[in-house]
């Protein structure tokens, strides 16, 4: 390190300059607070180091919440796509999902220029090697070149980038993401202040060059027709869309890596570092479902002005010939020109259970981390972790109240629940399944499960919050008038039913109640009976998922109504879980780790029975009552 | 959790003319006015006022009861209590929690009323120490482990269950989260008849869960012998030892007597027939064939003969029927001179089914009383069924996770999306993990990922 300098003042400073760092340095300069962005290069903000692609189930649910609180991620791809699509339409609304593919370029470009005009951010190239930390209080950082910033909070997002190394066949060499310099020291000094670190693997596959492929032997993969968006806000739609090309891979295919396994560090023992099940290399794939015939291949362009295609579901850390041998095997990919080949990155990670659910770490005060760090992987993930840590991070440089979003209201709080309170042991990734409160976290109902959050922290501004309102309005008063019109068998209804394959109307009824049954859509009823004024396509769709499934809706309230209850009992500071007479041990040991919040979660904790439950509860009411004892003893 | 509603018995079974079954919490009312029928009136309830009616399954008559509310909080708990007033007996108790439980209340686990009482603070600091061991004793009746040895078979088999309904479902979230890949979706045919599986087994462990249905409705006991070979006098002794109570059961005539009495807590229905033999006497048949049926259906057939005459030909005759059935003989007189042959019933019986009493010094109850325990809990009673749900926690969970299942069934027929018939899929697994203590969220992804190829 060299010199060290005074260089400046700020109330955030955010290390790293992925999905994770420009969602919290964006969140936390338009929350008023001057904050400073370092990376370690600036031709690399929002890099997009995997897939050119954002969204899908649980994923895309994520960039939309993060558009409902003022982020940026779902903006910023809607500026940059190529394709669009909703994913699982034949399916509920529920799990209805958008994905994207991305401009990588464009998106990288369009994010920095964001970043730029933003006044209250700095942003600078720079190697951060050294926090500055006083009694367990972190004051600054202190980059490579001997820079020293002080600051109120802190906020890590380092990605991948943490004693980096990159592992191809016998290859392994230190480094970031696609041959970035790595972080070598950060992660050294982190365990010295007394952060514990393990290590993650993820992994990449080849890119071909686009000439070099013969389409015709592939499976065309448009977008969708119908104009879509993220962003609650976006009006313009890209049309002309590109598409992607599904292929498969074959006996041959099988064949090549089953006789070069000798040669992969996934079971030669190079790699050290625990890989996620959920997108497991393709020589695991082969290993591991050796009954399985082909497996999927996707080609991705990777942006609008390049030849670069990335080759989804070939995700691999072999030496580099033999992933050569294997492209060529597959239909279409005979003569294919490997323009950079796949490999597997080891990384370190900051065991999530050191973090409160504000994301900031237990044991440094005004220390947050978010993203890849905290033990995800995805962009989304990180996405979503960098916006709340944003905006925890300028509340407390505001002296506000903090924002933790519940299992009930986002998937970005089943994200940060599951990690700050379970854990994980493989890079997480989040699911449709991990949610208790499916039906109500939805794609469509994100502004109105989070907007108004995002109003009050300030990341919402007038204008878009007016509109939000008069959207809501619209919802609420055309549901009552559906409940409210009765209907009576005329001709016209009968004829309506009778072709929507529905059973004719024996009374009358409300439209509300037609809209019940499983044949009959929005649209038909609107046809009949339409309403007074005209009504934006995202609130018909409301009104329709609102009605049509209100018994499951309210089921589930019931179950958020009984996990709220539980939720709203806090755990006061003075606990010592230590000193509690009847806890299991492991529930005492698990307990004192990850110091829950409330009773909810620590009921969630694994290793935390019913029965320790409540003891707790009787520990926390004993010793309330004992203060409010000691208190009377002294007034009287 | 916390501030849900919570029921239990709160007499001891067996051991009064009324025996209570408890609720505390804010859906108590609302759970006894969906099974209470009352006689005269449907007027408001008042508070701590009894009302008179019936306590129902649906339409079937359980009990003829009182019942008070009380109004939070002035209560023991602070929350709304409602007290069911019902006979004493086995049945009617359980059954009446079984129902509560099925609607919502959440059996009480130990201490949970004076828990709640400290927590809403109803009483004082003192007590909370003692409420803590409470909940943290285990207990040491012989009664309980036999009981948690019989329910490892339960575990397993709901464990089948469980697993299963986990496959289907991580093929519907697999169809969800991974939209793209190359998996087949599962079918709603396939998903119906899964779901119809899961029922299927669900029902049969309710129906068919023999020694369960024994430790809830009672051991169904015939003390079958001659005239005067001392049957009343041993339901005398056996109702004394066991202070059990004598309830009139509706439907059983002067014939046949029918006792509840519990023997360490296995609650035994004893019923003392007129006698099984062939007789030309009209009135005397229709008791016999009353006897006959009982006979047929019993669990446990007692066996009595006189130690101080040799067997006669009918001693012979019922020695023939009894052979084939679960049965403990007695031979009863043991004070006075044996004349009977014993080799003759050792030749058919084993030792351990022969026990010498005598019903004037109260000698060999306490060997009968073993030997049925024996019987209950070495599953000697029915070889085939080995999957026992006794505790009623169980059975209502059981009940719950049928109604969810059957609830995605529905759904299934109606072909709604995925995404919601996977609701009450979840629900069901959630309350099948509850009996055996497993979280459906990391087995669904160990699942998920085990069974299907992903990546990318």
């Amino acid at each position: 390190m060299s010199m060290g300098y005074k260089a400046g003042d700020f109330g955030c400073i955010v290390v790293g300059a992925g999905h994770a760092g420009v969602e919290a340095a964006l969140a936390s300069a338009r929350m008023g607070v001057k904050t400073l962005l370092l990376t370690i290069s600036l031709d690399t903000i929002a890099f997009m180091p995997c897939n050119p692609s954002i969204g899908g189930p649980a994923k895309g649910h994520v960039v939309r919440e993060i558009d409902a609180l003022g982020g940026e991620m779902a903006k910023n791809i809607d500026k940059t796509l190529i394709q669009i699509r909703m994913l699982n339409t034949g399916k509920g609304p529920a799990v209805h999902a958008l994905r994207a593919q991305a401009d990588k370029f464009a998106y990288q470009n369009e994010m920095k220029s964001t970043l730029e005009k933003e006044p209250n951010i700095t942003l600078k190239q720079a190697m951060v090697e050294k926090l500055i930390v006083e009694n367990d209080v972190v004051k600054g950082i202190i980059t490579r070149s001997g820079a020293e910033y002080y600051s109120e909070t802190v906020v890590l997002t380092t990605g991948t980038y943490l004693r980096g190394r990159i592992i191809i066949g016998d290859l392994i060499y230190e480094s970031g993401p696609n041959n970035q310099q790595p972080s070598i020291n950060l992660s050294h000094n982190l365990k010295e202040i007394g952060l514990n670190l393990v290590r993650f693997k993820t992994g990449t596959p080849p890119r071909i060059h686009r000439e070099s492929v013969d389409f015709s032997k592939m499976e065309i993969q448009p977008g969708d027709e119908v104009p879509r968006a993220f962003s609650f806000d976006t009006k313009e739609y890209r049309l002309d869309q590109i598409p992607c090309w599904l292929t498969y891979t074959n006996f041959h295919t099988h064949m090549i890596i089953n006789s070069n396994l000798h040669r992969a560090p996934m079971f030669s023992g190079a790699i050290e570092g625990t890989g996620p099940r959920y997108c497991p290399s393709i020589e695991d794939k082969v290993v591991r479902f050796n009954d399985k015939p082909r497996h999927q291949i996707f080609l991705e362009p990777e942006g609008e002005f390049t030849e670069e295609m990335y080759v989804q579901g070939l995700s691999t850390s072999l030496p580099e010939d033999v992933q050569i041998e294997m492209l060529r095997t597959i239909p279409g990919m005979e003569k294919a020109e490997m323009m950079r080949p796949g490999y597997a990155i080891e990384y370190d990670v900051v065991v999530p259970t050191q973090l409160w659910p504000t994301l900031e770490t237990k044991k440094i005060k005004n220390l947050f981390t978010a993203g890849q760090l905290n033990g995800t992987s995805g962009y989304e993930e990180a996405a979503g972790q960098g916006l709340m840590a944003g905006i925890n991070a300028a509340c407390r440089a505001l002296g506000k109240d903090p924002v933790i979003l519940d299992r009930s209201q986002a998937y970005i709080g089943v994200l940060i629940d599951d990690l700050v309170t379970k854990g994980t042991n493989e890079p997480y990734r989040l699911l449709t399944s991990r949610a208790e409160y499916r039906l109500l976290l939805r794609n469509d109902n994100a502004d109105l499960r989070l907007r108004e959050i995002g109003y009050k922290i300030g990341l919402i501004d007038e204008n878009r919050y007016q509109a939000f309102l008069l959207k809501k309005n619209q919802i609420e008063s055309e549901i009552e008038r559906l409940k409210a019109y009765k209907v009576k068998p005329t001709s016209e209804v009968q004829e309506m039913l009778k072709s929507a394959g529905s059973s004719e109307l024996n009374n009358g009824t409300d439209l509300a109640t037609l809209l019940r049954r499983p044949e009959v859509t929005y649209d038909m009823i609107e046809s009949l009976f339409p309403g007074l004024s005209e009504i934006d396509s995202a609130v018909k769709e409301q009104v329709e998922i609102e009605i049509k499934y209100a018994g499951y809706i309210e089921k589930q309230l019931l179950q958020v109504e009984k996990m709220k209850k539980v939720e709203s009992k806090k755990i006061p500071e003075w606990v010592d879980y230590k000193t509690i007479h009847g806890l299991s041990l492991e529930a005492r040991e698990k307990l004192s780790k990850i110091q829950p919040l409330n009773i909810g979660q620590a009921s969630r904790i694994s290793g935390v029975s019913p029965a320790d439950i409540s003891i707790l509860l009787i520990y926390i009411e004993q010793g309330n009552k004992n203060m409010e004892l000691n208190q009377h003893g002294k007034t009287e | 959790m916390l501030f849900d509603t919570i029921a239990a018995i709160s007499t001891p079974i067996g051991e009064g003319a009324i025996g209570i079954v408890r609720l505390s919490g804010p859906e108590s009312f609302g759970i006894v006015d969906k099974i209470f029928k009352a006689n005269v009136d449907k007027l408001d309830w008042e508070d701590r006022k009894l009302k008179y009616g019936h306590i129902y399954d649906g339409d079937h008559l359980i009990d003829e009861v009182m019942i008070v509310k009380m109004y939070a909080p002035r209560t023991y708990t602070r929350e709304d209590i409602v007290e069911i007033n019902c006979h004493g007996g086995a049945v009617p108790l359980r059954e009446i929690l079984r129902i509560c439980l099925r609607e919502g209340a959440r059996l009480a686990e130990r201490g949970e009323f004076t828990k709640r009482a400290f927590l809403n603070g109803r009483i004082d600091l003192a007590q909370a120490e003692s409420i803590m061991d409470l909940i943290n004793s285990k207990t040491n009746k012989g009664f309980d482990i036999a009981i948690n040895q019989l329910e490892g078979h339960l575990s397993n088999k709901i464990n089948m269950i469980r697993s299963e309904l986990i496959k289907i479902m991580a093929e519907v979230e697999v169809s969800i989260d991974y939209p793209e890949e190359d998996i087949e979706e599962i079918t709603y045919d396939a998903l119906g008849s899964g779901l119809e599986n899961a029922a299927l087994q669900i029902q049969n462990l309710l129906k068919s869960s023999n020694t369960g249905k024994i430790i809830r409705e009672g051991l169904k006991t015939v003390i079958i012998g001659k005239p005067n070979v001392g049957k009343s006098s041993l339901m005398n002794v056996l109702l004394k030892d066991s202070r059990a109570i004598v309830t009139d059961i509706p439907g059983t005539t002067r014939d046949v007597i029918e006792e509840f009495l519990s023997v360490d807590g296995i609650p035994i229905k004893l019923v003392d027939t007129a006698g099984i033999r062939e007789t030309e006497d009209l009135v005397e048949r229709l008791g016999v064939e009353k006897s006959k049926s009982y006979f047929n259906a019993a669990d446990l057939v007692i066996f009595m003969l006189n130690g101080a005459e040799p067997l006669s030909p009918e001693d012979h005759m019922l020695m023939e029927k009894v052979k084939d059935k679960p049965a403990i003989v007695l031979i009863n007189k043991s004070d006075l001179e044996q004349k009977i042959e014993l080799e003759s019933i050792s030749d058919i019986f084993s030792n351990e089914q022969i026990i010498m009493t005598s019903m004037s010094n109260e000698s060999g109850i306490q060997q009968l009383e073993d030997e049925i325990k024996r019987l209950v809990f070495g599953i000697q009673i029915d070889q085939g069924n080995q999957e026992i749900v006794s505790n009623t926690r169980h059975i209502a969970l059981l009940e719950i996770a049928l109604k969810h299942i059957n609830e995605a069934l529905n759904a299934t027929k109606q072909s709604l999306p995925y995404d919601f018939i996977e609701v009450d899929v979840k629900e069901a697994i959630v309350q099948l993990g509850l009996v055996t203590g497993e979280s459906v969220a990391s087995d669904l992804m160990q699942t998920i990922f085990s069974q299907f190829c992903l990546g990318k």
